[in-house]
């Protein structure tokens, strides 16, 4: 019994925890309240995990109307995963939040900031558990609103127009997107998502369903800083308090690439989508543009967030590559690198958060030294860039082996060697970053080593990019499950 | 055997706790290297017998596993790597008390960590795992080679990791992924993978791809790292750009030409050929450049390059001659070079001159260290009475078998050159006037150690190259 109604307890219990936060006398209480709810529903997510890969799919029906009319709560296993990771590194950030946030928000201003980013968690899981194209587009808009406020929440006054920027940008990408789930609607007379996959057969490649597509893409492009819809995300990532950039850069564009996949897989079909419109070229080029361009950027920031801003939309492009390929082996890949990534990201931003903490800036030359006046926080910055240059024995190693093998077996060559030169400009803009952190420090700099709490965090992170590069059962293995899932027939 | 990859590991986490005390410290490096050395000895036996044990690690990559495995040319490479290590660490007590060196602490653990990459990759089962270790080892060496952290360190730091990295992300995991989906396993095989459907185009494109994208040999044109990696301390110069780190360059090479390509099936290849005259063109020029080089070290640096060539070579002729003479090739130039590279770094710390030119004279002072440069020269050159007479003969048999005229005469030719500049050092040293009257003494009696033990094993190689041919002729049978 209760097992049926998890999905929708993972989307409640963070929902009804956010205005709790509010009401909470001390700010300290209302981080707490934030944690709780978070790791339960991080354990609810492994619940459901487990249940889908022994059982396969959970169909909620909400307050027991059937669908197609009310709207249901599907898990399976593409979305199971990424549930796992959203709430996980929601979790494990906001371990290390109450310091970090002590120190860059005023303690008034604390329980709103633990609300807003509750009503984030909760928008996001809402967009991966639910079956309804409408519904989706509810939860976008509460984990976006949600997400405006957390960055606007920065120290520095710059973090306002980055707010406001991604507000205008995020706005038209929502509006493309009811376009779209409009139109779908128009076609098929319906908002469940299996059910317009069934009736669409009929009125698929008309004008409708070509615009929907493209509204649905865009719309999604712009959530996902698909290049080039990527420029608000660089000063969002830049200016946001420092666990907001850890938690926004593993798990919201995620969330909206993984809705992306859902609408061009499930909704649409392979077929539609690939076959008859060339979607595959159009994303191949963006995603291999992104790969490029946005390295290249990252070389030259001298703003270490900013800088990490600039490989995620890199590395989004990576994701984007894999839906372009469409095979099993790419989408494999895609969804594997959506969870690499995350622990990737999560652990650079994490650790980043203990500089701040501790120095008070992230440009490039102030870090000077760091190797020995934060030995710890260095390690664990220096594990999660190895894993984003796709070294060996670390996460972001594999994805990137299953993308250059799936884009060699989709006969990419071109492709296949643009990727590896990308890594490469990855390896460019890390190491500057590296050789300046161990450069010896100037004579007076003290050890000035970050407490536990903001280095626990930072670790546990940096040390699942090591243990899921290595056992990838996990990560890779329900990857490629959810792969042949969405696909079916297709190989 | 996973043994011999663990031990350099816990050598290191205690070389790190004893951080306070040098000593202790030191003791414990060489108390790893001795076990570690027992260890290997104790595999060997068994593995010279024919048995080969393997082992799976892990499953990374679906289908695709990081297996450990042990054959002779991966024992053989293991055994040379352990062993030199103890020595360079007799030798880099000496060398970095002399000169006064900082974080000797951090030097310790790395050096450990390296030798444990260079035991995984001479017992890597796959080309996944030897990949991993390959990595683990450019990654590990780089905080050795920018040791000083001084600008310049840091400038060859970065052309080190650079060409090496580059070239090992772009050419070599591409060459490894196509080999997966073109063959379907990646383990090393004796006979080679690829089934006859593979045709001889995409073969021979594979083989340029792994040829050039191991960085660690040193081919040209991406053989300048070499040179720049030589801002390291003289140990690290010895046992990483002699042995463990440029030796795991060929040794690859070799591994993927007999277990992946197969010696008949590379025969056939008209790439091997080319990618031959690539190897002889680096042979030639190295030495060339190596002449003009005034730096010691340079131009041991460039002698190296040109020496690598020889091992490559040795596997791209495709014969058997070819095979057993670049695999006793990495012996005999391992013996060697380290010799000629502790001698550098004796001088230095004894006399802290560093240019060929300001030896006149030395051999006075410094006799021991000259006459080892002298007699580990002539085993470079390949002369008697030094091992590396034997490895050269039998590369200039293969090119005979093969009727590659050009490349006997790239070897002859190689030779005159290595004459040339190596033994001019002993020469100015011994029948040169020193310009000044400035007496040294000898090198730290750690650093002799050290250069005697690895010139003595050049002269009994001479004599005794009998066990060396019998392991190298395991793997062509």
């Amino acid at each position: 019994m209760i097992d049926e109604q998890l999905s929708v307890l993972a989307v409640v219990a963070p929902l009804l925890a956010a205005p709790l936060c509010v009401l909470m006398p001390r700010a300290r209480w209302s981080w707490l309240l934030a944690l709780v709810a978070s790791v339960a529903c991080f354990a609810i997510s492994v619940r459901l995990f487990v249940l889908v890969q022994s059982d396969g799919m959970i169909v909620t029906p909400l307050g027991g109307w059937a669908a197609p009319w009310g709207i249901e709560y599907r898990v399976d296993p593409v979305n199971s995963l990424v549930m796992l990771i959203v709430s996980g590194i929601s979790s494990v950030c906001l371990l290390s939040a109450r310091l970090s946030i002590n120190k860059e928000i005023d303690s008034s201003r604390q329980p709103l900031f633990y609300t807003a980013w509750l009503l984030c968690l909760s928008g996001l899981i809402g967009m991966t558990v639910t079956g309804d194209a409408f519904n989706l587009f509810v939860f976008l808009e509460i984990s976006s609103l949600s997400s405006y406020v957390l960055i606007a929440m920065g120290r520095d006054r710059r973090a306002l127009t980055a707010s406001f920027q991604y507000l205008v940008m995020g706005t038209i990408g929502a509006t493309f997107i009811i376009i779209g789930v409009g139109f779908l609607y128009l076609a098929t007379g319906s908002l469940n998502m299996a059910d317009i996959a069934v009736r669409l057969p009929d009125t698929i490649a008309t004008r409708t369903m070509e615009s929907a597509l493209a509204f649905l893409t865009v719309g999604m492009g712009l959530k996902i800083a698909m290049f080039p819809l990527h420029l608000w995300l660089p000063n969002a990532y830049a200016y946001a308090p420092s666990v907001v950039s850890a938690f926004i850069a593993a798990t919201a564009t995620k969330v909206a690439l993984y809705a992306l996949i859902r609408f061009l897989f499930t909704i649409f079909g392979y077929q539609f989508s690939f076959v008859e419109m060339p979607l595959s070229a159009i994303l191949a080029v963006l995603a291999v543009a992104a790969v490029l361009v946005a390295s290249t950027v990252a070389i030259f920031e001298r703003d270490i967030k900013r800088m990490l801003a600039y490989s995620s939309v890199a590395q989004i492009g990576y994701m984007l590559l894999g839906i372009a390929i469409a095979s099993q082996a790419g989408v494999t890949a895609s969804i594997a690198h959506i969870f690499n990534h995350a622990l990737m990201k999560g652990a650079l931003f994490l650790a980043l958060a203990c500089v701040v903490y501790q120095i008070g800036s992230v440009m490039r030359d102030d870090l000077t030294g760091l190797s020995r006046r934060m030995p710890w926080t260095f390690g664990a910055f220096t594990i999660a860039s190895l894993s984003l240059i796709g070294m060996p024995l670390t996460a972001g190693f594999t994805s990137k082996w299953l993308l250059v093998q799936a884009a060699l077996a989709a006969g990419w060559w071109m492709i296949a060697l643009l990727v590896l030169i990308g890594s490469l400009l990855a390896v460019v803009y890390i190491w500057r970053v590296i050789e300046i952190m161990i450069r010896p420090p100037a004579e007076n700099a003290p050890r000035q080593e970050a407490p536990l709490s903001l280095l626990a965090p930072a670790w546990i992170l940096a040390l699942a990019n090591i243990y899921f590069g290595i056992f990838t059962g996990i990560n890779i293995g329900s990857a490629k499950a959810a792969a042949i899932w969405l696909l079916g027939g297709v190989s | 055997m996973l043994a011999a990859i663990m031990l350099p590991l816990i050598g290191a986490m205690l070389v790190l706790l004893a951080a306070a005390r040098p000593n202790l410290r030191e003791f414990f490096s060489i108390a790893t290297a001795v076990v570690l050395c027992v260890d290997l000895v104790w595999l060997a036996s068994h593995v010279f017998d024919g048995d080969m044990p393997s082992l799976v690690l892990a499953e990374p990559i679906p289908g695709f596993s990081l297996t450990l495995a042990v054959e002779p040319l991966g024992m053989l490479f293991a055994l040379i790597a352990g062993f030199l290590w103890l020595v360079t660490t007799i030798y880099a007590i000496g060398y970095m008390r002399g000169h006064n060196e900082q974080n000797q602490t951090r030097f310790y653990t790395f050096f450990a960590i390296a030798i444990a990459a260079a035991m995984g990759v001479a017992f890597a089962g796959d080309l996944l795992m030897l990949f991993v270790c390959y990595e683990l080892l450019t990654f590990s060496t780089y905080p050795l080679v920018t040791h000083v952290g001084t600008p310049k360190a840091r400038a060859g730091g970065r052309i080190y990791l650079g060409v090496l990295v580059g070239t090992s992300m772009s050419m070599l995991l591409l060459a490894i992924i196509l080999t997966a989906l073109e063959a379907g396993t990646l383990s090393f095989v004796s006979g080679g993978i690829f089934s006859d459907a593979s045709t001889t185009m995409m073969l021979g494109m594979l083989l340029a791809l792994f040829v050039f994208g191991i960085g660690k040999a040193a081919l040209m044109p991406f053989h300048f790292w070499l040179p720049a990696a030589m801002v390291a301390p003289t140990p690290v110069s010895a046992l990483l750009h002699a042995v463990a780190v440029v030796k795991a360059g060929v040794f690859s090479i070799m591994k993927i030409s007999i277990y992946i390509f197969g010696i008949e099936r590379m025969a056939t290849l008209p790439a091997a050929e080319m990618l031959g005259y690539v190897a002889g063109f680096t042979i030639v020029v190295a030495s060339l450049i190596a002449f003009s080089k005034d730096n010691l070290k340079a131009r041991l640096a460039y002698s190296t390059i040109s020496q690598l060539s020889y091992v490559v070579l040795g596997s791209l002729l495709a014969v058997q001659a070819g095979v057993i003479g670049g695999t006793m090739h990495i012996v005999m130039h391992a013996f060697g070079k380290i010799t000629l590279f502790f001698c550098a770094g004796a001088i230095l710390i004894a006399t802290n001159k560093s240019k060929v030119s300001e030896l006149d004279g030395l051999g006075k002072d410094m006799p021991w260290t000259m006459t080892a440069f002298f007699i580990a020269s002539l085993s470079i050159a390949g002369l008697p009475p030094a091992g590396g007479v034997w490895s050269k003969w039998l590369l200039a048999q293969a090119t005979v078998e093969t009727g590659q005229w050009v490349l006997l005469s790239v070897l002859l030719v190689s030779t005159l050159l290595n004459i040339g500049y190596l033994l001019e050092i002993p020469v100015r040293g011994f029948f040169k006037r020193s310009i000044d009257d400035h007496r040294y003494n000898e090198a730290p009696a750690t650093c002799l150690l050290a250069i005697g033990v690895a010139v003595l094993m050049t002269v009994l190689l001479f004599f005794i190259p009998d066990p060396l041919y019998r392991v190298a002729s395991m793997l062509v049978r």
